[in-house]
């Protein structure tokens, strides 16, 4: 089951790319795009429980913009932050390496969370490892798994478990 | 409309600015890459936006160039980050705590005695000695 | 405005090359080289908005693409597990 979501999804994105790749439908575009496109299924089986573990649901749709403006809002903000930091002259930092416990299951899961986590405000993913990421903080506040997981990821973790299994 | 575009350029342009900026000023590896990598995506993003709406027939392209960039921008600062902890980097010396530490089962002061190690092998009089002896 | 910009990204470039000269790790060069890298297509993207050539874009698009790849490439064998 998980494996037929993953071709189909696969299918939609590499049809979508290419579609604005080359910016027409005319014959024999789509026809190589058709060629490229089995040649990729088949190159990237290895992948399809990996996109697989994205839910197929209206609400799952509905639910993607809403993540996409808090994404964007957050790195507005993340960069807000350092210009900040990096233009005052005393360079305000306060930097550790703290290990933060995720709810979710799935990688595709994990992989979104940890991209988001690195455009946030003063963290960077280093490492993922089973339930707990390794995040690099510039500003250290909270060292405990539970309460840095409060501070640095809840606010994606709700929505994404909605989209993502 | 091409002036939303030109003015998206120019903040796209001043944010490249700003995390080259950050690159340069900031102490160590881990805290550039954090400067580096916000700064720059928002920048390119907003300034490949810009050219987008600037002229429509770079739309389609520049989505496409967008969504990339926000893709694997952050996955190169994340094995970048990796690598460097995992050959020793040091962080800060005012670096409050390394929970990576336990994992890779080396601390901090391990990776500085590595390098001292490191560096006394470089020095040609001690390898002229160990060589005698 | 536009040619305004071009100076700021000319000097972002700039700093990217001091950082890449200086180092001191090897680690520095590779996030300046990704930074140049990333700064250089949104470049490409700006002189095929002023020259109005759609197709510079794909040029922009390959150049992000083969940085990226270079860089995963190099950090993770300078991390020891390629």
């Amino acid at each position: 089951m998980r494996q037929i979501k993953g071709i189909i999804l696969l299918t939609i994105v590499l049809t979508a790319v290419w579609l604005l790749l080359t910016g027409s439908f005319a014959a024999e575009e789509l026809i190589v795009g058709g060629f490229v496109l089995a040649l990729s299924l088949i190159l990237f089986r290895r992948y399809y429980e990996l996109f697989g573990g994205l839910r197929f649901s209206l609400k799952a749709l509905a639910l993607l913009p809403a993540y996409l403006i808090l994404f964007v809002w957050e790195l507005i903000k993340s960069n807000i932050d350092v210009a900040s930091r990096v233009l005052r002259p005393s360079l305000p930092i306060n930097p550790g390496i703290v290990k933060v416990k995720t709810d979710l299951k799935s990688d595709v899961g994990k992989l979104v969370l940890a991209n988001s986590i690195t455009l946030t405000p003063g963290t960077l993913t280093i490492d993922v490892d089973d339930d707990f990421l390794y995040i690099h903080w510039i500003d250290v506040k909270d060292s405990s798994p539970e309460a840095a997981q409060t501070r640095i990821s809840r606010r994606f973790e709700g929505l994404l478990k909605e989209i993502v299994e | 409309m091409e002036l939303l575009g030109h003015i998206l350029i120019l903040i796209g342009s001043i944010f490249s600015l700003l995390g080259a900026f950050g690159i340069l000023r900031m102490p160590d590896i881990y805290n550039r890459l954090q400067a580096g990598t916000k700064a720059t995506t928002l920048g390119a993003l907003s300034l490949i936006l810009g050219v987008g709406l600037a002229n429509p027939a770079f739309l389609g392209k520049s989505i496409l160039l967008i969504l990339f960039i926000v893709l694997t921008n952050p996955i190169s600062s994340s094995t970048i980050a990796r690598s460097g902890r995992r050959a020793d980097i040091p962080m800060l010396k005012n670096a409050v705590v390394d929970a990576y530490a336990e994992k890779v089962g080396k601390t901090q002061a391990a990776a500085d005695k590595k390098r001292s190690n490191r560096a006394d092998a470089d020095d040609p009089q001690t390898a002229v000695k160990e060589a005698n002896v | 405005m536009i040619y305004i910009s071009l100076v700021f990204l000319s000097l972002a470039i700039l700093f990217s090359l001091i950082r890449l000269l200086k180092g001191p790790t090897s680690f520095d060069r590779l996030l300046a080289s990704d930074t140049l890298a990333i700064i250089t297509s949104g470049l490409i993207v700006l002189v095929a908005y002023l020259l109005e050539r759609v197709i510079y874009m794909d040029v922009s698009l390959v150049y992000a693409l083969l940085g990226f790849v270079g860089v995963v490439v190099v950090a993770r064998f300078l991390g020891g597990d390629a």
